[in-house]
């Protein structure tokens, strides 16, 4: 349907200009007139109109200077202008287009061909103004999911960093958008001095890995918290992220497990890229690699949660990336890919640069800093067993800690449950209703554990400490230990808390009692004084964080007490 | 990228051929390529000979056809994978889930 515009007609030439008008007006069209150049552009700050037809020669400004500031001053509108022209040369013709007009009409004009030429600028003004309005709510629509998407990453940060990622060993680098790339780190730090590391990239982007990942931060930090086995975090995660993802969503992640106290790497990796563990003795550079399907994927049933177990020492350093960094494409279109990440730390000379080496690197061969990317490096610090001994806490107690305790109870456990169970979470949860030791319930979780560890491995699997001297026999160690874990039809380890108190003053005694042979404690704690095994720094450690530790004469029960003592 | 499958003569097998990327991109054609096989294949074979690139939702296309094909009772062969397609099923370990040669 023809519409009315409004027309702004800028002709010297009086009587052509009243012809003109006449004709223009006669279609419906609503007229102003401009005599020259400097008039037209005037006339269009005023008016605004929505066409123009412009002579191409005119006194004081000609056409094509005209059309070129009515052009500027109409920005992104389409404000189509018609050349009117008697020229015939080409070059001058080209020289209406080149100034910014849209079309041009010969003289004499044709009223039928002026007003199809009108119509057909009318409809590119439409298309054109149809594409603005568009690109406004596009524009207008992405600032709302940015937006949005800050305030769910502010949400997720609250869960995200409940943990440790700020603690001085870790150094990652994650862009403020990778939670909807479908990244994810979380640290924690777990009780008996531990520290458990999960890299996480789910498949697909923005808001479903988000949502993924809101679950997954839960349970880690909960579980990890409540002094679940990173076994046991990682089952659960993996039944729920496969109760909760679509079939073809997943999510591919390295648990690390790190006990620099125990000189203990326990890693699970499923579908992550090779992580590398570098030993600080020789920089040697151990590939933490995927054996696993990622989580998400298998029923609960048959999900694997075997972990490698590798020797750790101070100043080891630990290397986790995402596929985001391998595939990361340059502007020749070239992968970053493996063997640029492994040329860079196969030429690293301080494994304190190599961070810093692999950004450097990655900047270089793309020339902009990336934003899909993950990447974490955790350094051992701190010398093994240098857990200082808690004081004894002293603090107010009210009338209800005032009452006296006076119980004991005793869990036994036998092979199917030593073999699959974990039963010091729910013994933590049993001592941390005793509200005098909720101060020292990480301390007491070391010595239990490390109780635990020896009543299993020494006491019923008769496993020998001295065999994890060096790397290949800690691999070794930790073999044999499944196996005969694996083949174990008889023996036990019981556990007997005690709890005594009377007015502000009290305790736990904790007893742990094993089918084994016994042993020489007193032998076993001087020999570790001067040992440079990897492992069994246990004994020593138990006697440093309690208040009390005896044993019976055949070593076949060990004793570990913590004291309290409180004022009204 | 094209998708193509083909029903061997006893109804039995379903082989999708894949050529090109296989991306996020061919989510609907290969969904197409099982779906519209009609009567319940016993087997299927994914032909990867013409694939160059696969990428994480091709992975996760591979388990809704799996799931599709009866999950733990599905047989699934893929088939044809160049080294740079193959290292990328073998760091997820799909070897466990299906068959690849």
């Amino acid at each position: 349907m023809p519409r009315r515009l409004s027309i702004l007609i800028a002709e010297d030439g009086a009587a052509d200009r009243m012809l003109l008008a006449a004709i223009v007006r006669r279609q419906g069209h609503h007229v102003v007139t401009a005599a020259n150049g400097a008039e037209a552009v005037e006339l269009f700050e005023r008016e605004r109109p929505q066409l123009v037809l412009m002579d191409a020669l005119m006194p004081v400004m000609d056409g094509f200077e005209a059309a070129q500031q009515i052009k500027q001053l109409a920005g992104n509108e389409l404000v189509p202008i018609i050349f009117l022209t008697s020229l015939t040369e080409n070059e001058a013709l080209v020289r209406c287009l080149e100034a910014g007009g849209d079309d041009f009409i010969a003289k004499p004009y044709n009223p039928i061909i002026l007003e199809a030429k009108i119509q057909a600028m009318h409809r590119l003004r439409r298309l054109q103004a149809t594409v603005l309005e568009q690109r406004d709510l596009i524009g207008r629509r992405n600032q709302q999911l940015l937006d949005e998407q800050r305030a769910a990453k502010a949400i997720f940060d609250k869960v995200a960093h409940a943990g440790c990622l700020n603690a001085p060993n870790i150094r990652y680098r994650q862009s403020p958008r990778a939670l909807f790339n479908g990244d994810l780190l979380l640290a924690a730090q777990a009780p008996a001095g531990r520290m458990f590391v999960l890299l996480g990239d789910f498949t697909g982007h923005g808001l479903p890995a988000a949502i993924g990942a809101m679950p997954l931060a839960e349970t880690f930090y909960g579980m990890t918290a409540k002094g679940y086995s990173s076994n046991q975090i990682l089952r659960d995660i993996n039944a729920k992220l496969k109760l909760i993802l679509p079939v073809e969503m997943f999510c591919c992640a390295t648990f690390l497990d790190i006990n620099l106290e125990q000189g203990i790497l326990r890693v699970w990796n499923g579908g992550l890229p090779d992580g590398y563990l570098i030993k600080a003795v020789d920089g040697a550079r151990l590939p933490l690699r995927s054996r696993h399907l990622p989580l998400g994927v298998r029923e609960a049933t048959s999900f694997d949660d075997t972990f490698e177990t590798l020797p750790l020492a101070p100043g080891d350093r630990l290397l986790l990336l995402s596929d985001g960094l391998l595939e990361s494409c340059n502007a020749d279109d070239q992968l970053f890919g493996e063997q640029r990440l492994l040329a860079v730390l196969e030429s690293n000379s301080d494994p304190a640069t190599l961070f810093d080496d692999i950004q450097e690197a990655l900047h270089d061969f793309h020339g902009q800093i990336l934003d899909d990317l993950s990447l974490v490096e955790v350094s051992m610090i701190g010398e093994p067993g240098a857990v200082a001994p808690h004081p004894l806490h002293v603090y107010p107690l009210g009338s209800r800690e005032l009452r006296p305790r006076d119980w004991s109870t005793c869990f036994e456990l036998r092979p199917g449950s030593l073999r699959s169970a974990d039963p010091l979470p729910m013994a933590m949860q049993l001592l941390l209703q005793i509200s005098p030791l909720r101060y020292r319930v990480g301390t007491i979780f070391t010595v239990l554990t490390e109780l635990y560890a020896n009543a299993v491995e020494h006491g019923v699997l008769l496993l020998d400490s001295s065999i994890k001297s060096d790397a290949e026999g800690f691999a070794s160690y930790y073999r044999e230990r499944q196996r005969r874990l694996d083949a174990l039809d008889e023996g036990f380890v019981s556990i007997e808390f005690t709890v005594r108190s009377e007015g502000a003053k009290g305790y736990l005694r904790i007893a742990v009692r094993d089918s084994g042979p016994g042993f020489d404690v007193q032998r076993a704690l001087n020999q570790q004084y001067c040992s440079e095994y990897l492992g069994g720094r246990g004994l020593r450690m138990i006697r440093q964080l309690s208040e009390r530790f005896y044993w019976q004469p055949d070593g076949k029960v060990l004793n570990v007490e913590f004291h309290w003592s409180g004022h009204a | 990228m094209t998708i193509s499958s083909q029903l061997s003569a006893d109804g039995q097998e379903l082989t999708i051929t894949i050529r090109g990327r296989f991306d996020f991109n061919t989510h609907q054609a290969f969904r197409d390529a099982y779906q519209c096989a009609g009567s319940l294949p016993r087997r299927y074979v994914v032909d990867l000979n013409g694939a160059t690139y696969l990428d994480s939702s091709a992975l996760g296309m591979l388990l809704l056809l799996r799931d599709h094909a009866g999950s733990d009772k599905a047989d699934i062969r893929l088939i044809n994978c160049n080294p740079d397609v193959r290292k990328v099923l073998s760091v997820s370990n799909f070897e466990q889930l299906f068959a690849i040669a």
